[in-house]
């Protein structure tokens, strides 16, 4: 299990490092997918299959098809891919890069100060849906209705 | 079987986040803004994930499928406003929406 979140770990943080430099859309997004692929990976190793199946099906399927569909739709030609490189210069990514580093470091120094272990027991899909359809039914209930909002504007948003 | 350190599994999630936020500051193509945004989501849904299995309790990843919903609907929202900016403007970049000039 240790070695599978290591792995995991660092394909993602390639993966994703490779979404922000890529300059061709396409490409990010397969990256972007790898990365979820291994981000389900880590939940799997995390004693969590009911979160790793729902991120590879949800995330990694559904919403990135739906990237797909609309890059097909615009297909972004070789301007862009060159627009893109000529925006990628040091001195517009290096102010919020330094400052974003600042508040990792804040951030990490945070987290060592405490010393716990995870153990390996697996937190499977009965005690979810216990909580789903117990105290948390009116969340559930509430993300239904934001998911058709979301339908919805989509719809009016996407017509002509 | 020997385990992983609960911090490491939050700072993976608070590295991914930054990833995304740099993404989200430096990048002006509306498509890689999203795409940043997704990762966001995605490394707090990691922290949740990585609470929930520290604390062996379920209800983290019951905020994860919360996260999931969000995700899913602000995905489509936002590709929805991705299209019709495309059609008036004929580019993804988002320095030509400065009509109100903020």
């Amino acid at each position: 299990m240790i070695f599978l979140f290591y792995t995991a770990a660092i394909v993602a943080l390639i993966a994703t490092i490779a979404v922000i430099v890529s300059t061709n859309v396409v490409h990010a997004l397969v990256y972007l997918i790898i990365s979820l692929l291994s981000v389900a990976v880590i939940f799997f190793a995390l004693g969590a299959p009911f979160a790793a199946m729902l991120e590879a099906i949800v995330y990694a399927g559904a919403i990135m098809v739906l990237f797909l569909f609309v890059m097909m739709m615009l297909n972004l030609g070789q301007a862009t891919q060159d627009e893109e490189k000529a925006w990628m210069q040091p001195r517009l990514w290096i102010g919020p890069g330094t400052l974003v580093a600042l508040l990792l470091a804040q951030l990490t120094s945070v987290l060592f100060t405490q010393d716990v272990a995870i153990s390996p027991v697996e937190v499977g899909v009965l005690d979810i849906s216990v909580l789903l359809f117990g105290p948390w039914l009116l969340a559930v209930e509430l993300a239904s209705m934001l998911l058709l909002a979301g339908l919805v504007a989509a719809y009016h948003l996407a017509k002509k | 079987m020997e385990s992983i350190p609960y911090e490491h599994g939050l700072i993976l999630a608070a590295i991914l986040f930054v990833c995304g936020l740099v993404g989200v500051l430096t990048r002006r193509n509306i498509v890689f803004v999203l795409m940043s945004l997704e990762i966001m989501l995605n490394a707090c849904g990691l922290a949740f994930v990585v609470a929930s299995s520290r604390w062996q309790h379920a209800e983290g990843q019951v905020m994860f499928l919360m996260i999931l919903t969000l995700a899913a609907a602000e995905v489509a929202v936002g590709l929805g406003l991705i299209i019709q900016m495309y059609r008036r403007f004929h580019t993804v970049d988002i320095s030509v929406l400065n009509e109100m000039k903020g």
